[in-house]
């Protein structure tokens, strides 16, 4: 590998933006890609799959045996309310390899002792996140039931481009949070990206059947083309 | 996306500036139950310290030697591990699978 290249991966994964080195095995010709431009590249269609998977492999394409070695951020996991479901979805989301963090201004929720070994940000919504870094690669929970404390989250979630933004809360819930959230400058695109109810629909019951659902479909939406996505949706 | 134990290439920058000969063994295919995925990666420097692995510790050894070569001669090598090849190399992957590893210098032009 070039200084060069091993330079520009180390760059890109420190700034959480993908990339994919290719190499030709069979003469150890490489090259670098990065996840901005795969769409005008010839192997367009197997890198953005391989990303997408954030799996490492090896594929043929024009009789050469190439390796394609993906660096993908980590993904992230904000939690906003550090709940009774919060309590199950950490460790949960822990397991699955998501660096996680619990935000929530309610000292007695946001306590150590209800959350062992978990990064608890006991702070408002505009003082917890921003330095949070948020990005593209974050997937995003607003589980308080708090206008007071979803609202503002939320809206920064929409700014960030979170994968996946999820609210707890009905249908009427809902609905009466999209009006707020208007009202503050949200669009209905915005509004759209929510998943609420959130969860997939497994018929949970208990807390951490719900931490389930919403793992499930931080899943889906992680790793399904989309179309699929819209189907398991 | 979900790849934790990629600070071994920050390791292998710094040690390339340090002015040591370094060397990147990456898993590039695997069959069967294979302890380790494709792209985990073991970077090797010249005085044979390394980190990462590309294995449940089975072929490290093995592959930290051949690396020592690969920094010396500049060029890559494939090496395949599995329960065939222990007469070949004396090492073996005990699960039962094969992999292969792509060895390559660090700072090759």
């Amino acid at each position: 590998m070039k200084l060069e290249t091993l330079k520009t991966v180390n760059i890109e994964r420190a700034a959480r933006r993908p990339v994919i080195v290719v190499t030709d095995t069979e003469n150890g010709e490489q090259r670098l890609v990065k996840a901005a431009d795969i769409s005008g590249d010839p192997l367009r269609a197997e890198l953005a799959k391989q990303l997408r998977m954030g799996k490492s492999g090896t594929i043929e394409a024009g009789g050469k045996k190439l390796f394609l070695n993906v660096y993908a951020p980590t993904a992230k996991l904000v939690i906003v309310g550090a709940v009774h479901i919060s309590q199950a979805l950490a460790p949960l989301a822990r397991s699955l390899d998501y660096d996680v963090t619990v935000v929530d201004p309610r000292t007695a929720f946001a306590s150590p002792e209800r959350f062992p070994d978990v990064p608890l940000i006991a702070e408002w919504p505009d003082v917890a996140l921003p330095p949070l870094n948020i990005d593209h690669y974050t997937a995003f929970v607003a589980l308080t039931h708090d206008p007071k404390i979803d609202d503002p989250a939320l809206l920064h979630a929409f700014a960030r481009d979170c994968f996946y933004i999820g609210a707890l809360g009905s249908r009427k819930t809902h609905a009466k949070r999209g009006e707020r959230l208007k009202e503050q400058g949200a669009t209905d695109a915005d509004i759209a990206r929510i998943h609420a109810p959130i969860g997939l629909a497994i018929g949970a019951v208990s807390p951490s059947e719900i931490a389930v659902s919403i793992m499930a479909e931080i899943t889906a939406k992680l790793r399904l083309p989309t179309q699929e996505k819209e189907q398991a949706a | 996306m979900l790849n934790r134990d990629q600070d071994i290439l920050k390791a292998a920058e710094d040690w390339q500036k340090a002015g040591h000969g370094v060397a990147l063994a990456t898993v590039v295919e695997t069959w069967g139950s294979a302890p380790r995925p494709a792209g985990s990666s073991l970077v090797i420097n010249d005085d044979g310290t390394f980190l990462g692995s590309v294995s449940g510790g089975c072929v490290e050894g093995a592959v930290v030697t051949e690396a020592l070569d690969v920094i010396a001669s500049g060029k890559p090598k494939m090496l395949e591990f599995g329960v065939a090849d222990e007469t070949a190399w004396n090492v073996g992957l005990s699960c039962g699978g094969t992999i292969r590893v792509f060895v390559e210098k660090v700072g090759q032009s």
